[in-house]
């Protein structure tokens, strides 16, 4: 049974200084309950919004990464609509009804071979946040936290055009990672990024299924309702059109009262925000934009030779991307890639670690270049790795204090395989036996070397040794 | 020194500079007048208690040679819908009887900044809906030139005080008249300046598309004056991003009206009422000065007023929102409301006229009704300003006159029970609202002893040329002197 599926996302920008139309922070989060506020924000008389040009640039760079068109003027709008976490009780957002004003329309992404339209992306802000009984107060209590009233949020809208919950999973990933490129929005942050859905089967009526706060959790709203859906169908059952809410706890989609889902906004154009010229801006937001991940990803399979699993992960990690872009020599791209891939990513797998990192460009790759060139062993550059995003040292200093200098006096090398084999009797005897064995000797050699003994010679000695023994 | 409350504000300021006037002794005499008058006047609903200590440092600044600013120790009345860090900003409504605002308005600070002296703040048609001042929830104000009929409004308070020598000067704020409707009820000069003029943060938005501050005054000087300190860009409203630098507007006061052309609607002058005859007396005026008059015809001028009460319902529905008794007010019992005693209770604080225009405004550009009114009135005021926009430029229009208002002053009581019949009080006035141009009234003569005030409506951008003309016009006007309190 084939679904339609389209979405509707919510993004915050959570990079940006500032909200949507005040001076408080845009990253509210931490903030002890109703401090990150002003008088504009909590919307007290006489206060106007005054919009944040950067928040529009960011919105643009979004539509424009999706395929959409800018217009070259933007409009705002007032939805209104009463509710306990919307200080001014309407909310100022986007609307293409006077024609398109939205920051963008009419784009689309590639999800396999199918292609998901995008049919409009706006700029508006997010309300504050409801808290229901406990946290903070006693259990009977509903607590308003108007610290993210304000936020800047972008609204991305979907066609119709997915699937079924594979292609959902599928086309958020790919946003996830486009979004992260844009630096505009640290999706893992908790209310980052919110979805609703539209589903409907063969046929049916359209569901609306709202609430949806993490990305993970699409993905199983919109499983949960095709079943449910193809189980009226298959009891005969019309599937009502309505709106549901996803219940995060239960893991199943509840209906909600026939009165929410059935609000007049009354739209009205917002004249407190005169309409926006961007035509200018956009040429030069078009010519800012960071690489995509796909063109990132073709260049460094064609240029670079990198194996499509690498070139995957690398090109889709901006932060590690960028790094290995800046560190590139060409002679050195192959270690670089991996000792990105196998190293860094895991010494830095947090923001915090990333930001704390005073690893610099250039030493990574004199690092990366080291290896390839045998001045140094993979190993020692792992230890070197851990110094040097701690300490921001150079590769020389680093090298140095860490006593990483290879062993690459073959005298050296030998008389260290001459000891471990003489204390190793039985391990001599494996490797004789069994040629696969030879691997756990070469183990001993490096580590009686401080894992610096250039491996290719060791392993060259170790084998000679091992014949010369078949021959005594 | 004897206080003389008659002073213009340029005398004022240089009087306290020379030390020829006392601010300190000004204010005393301001506070006076109004313990005097005020219990019949009703012009202020609050006073701050701070004033008279800041006149008596404004007089301290003045003898160190410090710089006290061009409007030094002036007693500046501000309507209540213009927020002030110091003091109520009630917008004359129960539902923020209790409000303080933590801020001052970009106008308030910048003629504050400017050596004036807020006295206190002036009483007003709830939440600015209303040409009387008699929808205040806190009382009428009353004319001061016939304490039985009302001030006009709805920034009614402002006009009194600046008329009964109550304040210097006063801030009003202009929708569809609200500014110069009052000034011409009082005798006073009242601008409503081009829109995106001065800036609107801390003006209480009610139909915040058109509306604007302006300022209320004794002559076309003082209006300039404090037009100077307070217009011009600011950066905390969007929509003064094109106001241009602040000075300027006393540039062209002495220029005259020699070779300009100005505009008149054949309907307005009509002789069979005192009113109509004033204005053709007033067109005559210019003429004398060197003028030529041509006949205007507005076709579409009709709907102005039908657009204009669509346009406002629709906005205020949107700006009272949030005026719910749970952000405001503060109606609720301990133990909460159940949801429909909630919603029945949620506007309760509003009185009748802001019910009226909040209903209204949920209507207008509901799903199903928005085609027929909101998005019919918008088209309206499109034709509007381009038709005033060719008249203008087909015809070379400096300005256009008509009577401010149809009539004179009317009684307290006498229309308060018609809407429709005060609605039609406007239909002079909208248009400059509608079209965002800078219009001005002029006090010009007496009808039965009552005020009549004469508007000019200017082109968009050219306040300080729109102040010229109104200067002659001052000029030519008959010397009505004070009321008699």
């Amino acid at each position: 049974m084939s679904a339609k599926i389209g979405l509707e996302i919510h993004c915050q920008l959570t990079t940006l200084n500032s909200k949507l139309f005040c001076a408080c922070r845009a990253d509210y989060r931490g903030m002890a309950p109703n401090t990150n506020v002003c008088a504009t924000c909590m919307g007290l008389p006489g206060t106007l919004p005054r919009l944040n040009g950067e928040a529009v640039r960011r919105a643009a760079a979004i539509a424009l990464s999706l395929g959409c068109e800018v217009p070259g003027t933007l409009r705002f709008f007032r939805k209104n609509y009463f509710y306990p976490d919307l200080p001014k009780n309407y909310q100022i957002t986007q609307l293409d009804l006077y024609g398109p004003s939205s920051v963008g329309h009419g784009g689309s992404v590639a999800v396999g071979d199918r292609t998901v339209s995008i049919e409009r992306v706006q700029l508006e802000e997010d309300p504050g946040r409801i808290v229901y009984g406990g946290e903070g107060g006693s259990a009977g209590d509903t607590l308003v936290d108007y610290n993210r009233a304000g936020t800047p949020l972008v609204e991305i809208v979907t066609g119709p055009d997915m699937r079924g919950a594979r292609e959902v999973r599928e086309f958020l990933g790919i946003l996830h990672d486009m979004l992260e490129n844009l630096g505009v929005s640290d999706t893992s942050l908790e209310g980052a990024m919110r979805a609703d859905a539209n589903v409907s089967i063969e046929g049916g009526n359209r569901v609306e299924i709202k609430n949806v706060t993490s990305f993970h959790d699409i993905g199983r709203a919109v499983e949960y309702e095709i079943a449910r859906q193809a189980g009226n169908v298959e009891h005969g059952l019309e599937t009502v059109q309505e709106t549901r809410q996803w219940d995060e706890r239960r893991r199943t989609t509840v209906g909600a009262r026939s009165k929410e889902a059935d609000q007049d906004y009354r739209y009205l154009i917002e004249h407190d925000i005169p309409p926006v010229g961007v035509s200018g801006a956009v040429a030069q937001i078009r010519a800012s934009l960071p690489e995509s991940i796909a063109s990132r990803r073709r260049r460094y399979a064609a240029e670079d030779g990198m194996q499509a699993q690498v070139a995957d992960v690398l090109s889709s990690e901006p932060h590690f991307a960028r790094l290995y872009d800046a560190a590139r020599t060409g002679e050195n791209s192959r270690e670089l890639a991996n000792i990105i891939t196998t190293d860094l990513m895991g010494l830095l797998e947090t923001r915090e670690a990333r930001e704390a990192s005073r690893l610099e460009p250039a030493e990574l790759g004199a690092l990366a270049l080291a290896v390839s060139r045998r001045e140094l062993t993979r190993a020692s550059a792992k230890a070197a790795l851990q110094s040097m995003v701690r300490s921001g040292a150079t590769l020389a200093e680093t090298v140095d204090s860490l006593g990483l200098r290879p062993v690459d006096d073959a005298g050296e090398i030998a008389r260290a395989v001459e000891e471990v084999m003489a204390a190793n009797p039985k391990a001599v005897a494996d490797a004789r036996a069994s040629p696969a064995a030879v691997n756990h000797v070469m183990g001993l050699v490096m580590r009686r070397c401080g894992g610096r003994a250039d491996p290719a010679t060791a392993r060259s000695l170790i084998e000679e040794r091992l014949r010369s023994h078949d021959m005594g | 020194m004897t206080a003389n409350l008659a002073l213009g504000l340029a005398e004022y300021a240089e009087g306290v500079r020379s030390g020829d006037v006392s601010a300190e002794e000004q204010m005393a005499a301001t506070l006076e007048r109004i313990a005097r008058h005020d219990g019949v006047l009703h012009a202020y609903v609050s006073l701050d208690p701070g004033a008279l200590g800041e006149a008596a440092r404004v007089d301290r600044d003045a003898r160190a040679g410090r710089d006290v600013g061009p409007l030094a120790g002036a007693p500046l009345a501000v309507k209540d819908n213009i927020c002030v860090s110091r003091g109520p900003t009630t917008c004359c409504s129960r539902m923020l009887e209790s409000y303080r605002s933590p801020y001052d308005a970009t106008a308030v600070s910048r003629l504050r900044g400017a050596g004036a002296i807020v006295v206190g703040k002036t009483n007003m048609d709830e939440f600015a809906m209303g040409i009387t001042t008699e929808f205040s929830s806190f009382g009428p104000s009353r004319n001061p030139w016939d304490t039985d009929r009302v001030p006009g409004g709805s920034s009614g308070g402002s006009a009194v005080a600046v008329s009964a020598l109550e304040c210097a000067a006063a801030l009003g704020s202009d929708t569809g008249g609200s500014v110069r409707n009052p000034a011409s009820f009082c005798s006073i000069v009242g601008l409503k300046p081009t829109y995106g003029r001065v800036s609107r943060h801390g003006l209480v938005s009610y139909a915040n598309s058109i509306e604007q501050i302006g300022p209320m005054a004794r002559s076309v000087r003082d209006a300039a004056m404090m037009m100077d300190a307070m217009a011009g860009h600011d950066p905390m409203d969007d929509t003064t991003r094109r106001a241009g630098p602040a000075g300027g507007h006393t540039a062209h006061l002495s220029d005259g009206v020699e070779g300009l052309v100005v505009g008149v609607d054949a309907r307005e002058v009509d002789r069979s009422t005192c009113v109509g005859r004033a204005a053709r007396r007033a067109a005559g005026a210019l003429e004398s000065l060197g003028a030529s008059v041509v006949d205007v015809d507005l076709a579409h001028e009709g709907l102005s007023v039908a657009a204009y009460y669509v346009l406002t319902a629709a906005e205020a529905g949107s700006n009272l929102a949030r005026y719910d008794n749970i952000r405001y007010g503060y109606d609720m019992p301990p133990d909460g409301y159940e949801h429909g005693a909630y919603v029945t209770a949620a506007r309760s604080r509003l009185g009748p006229e802001v019910q009226r225009r909040m209903i209204l405004g949920g209507f207008v550009p509901s799903a199903g009704h928005a085609g027929r009114y909101y998005l019919k009135a918008l088209r309206a005021r499109d034709v509007l300003a381009s038709e005033a926009d060719s008249a203008f430029s087909s015809r070379g229009l400096a300005c256009m006159l008509s009577p401010t208002v149809p009539v004179p002053p009317f009684r307290v009581g006498e229309k308060i029970d018609d809407p429709v019949e005060l609605f039609r009080m406007d239909s002079n006035t909208v248009l400059a609202n509608l079209t965002g141009r800078p219009a001005v009234s002029v006090p010009f003569t007496l009808c039965d002893g009552l005020p009549v005030g004469m508007q000019l409506v200017g082109r968009a951008g050219e306040d300080a040329r729109l102040l010229g003309v109104a200067a002659a016009l001052e000029g030519a006007a008959d010397d009505m002197g004070v009321p008699a309190l």
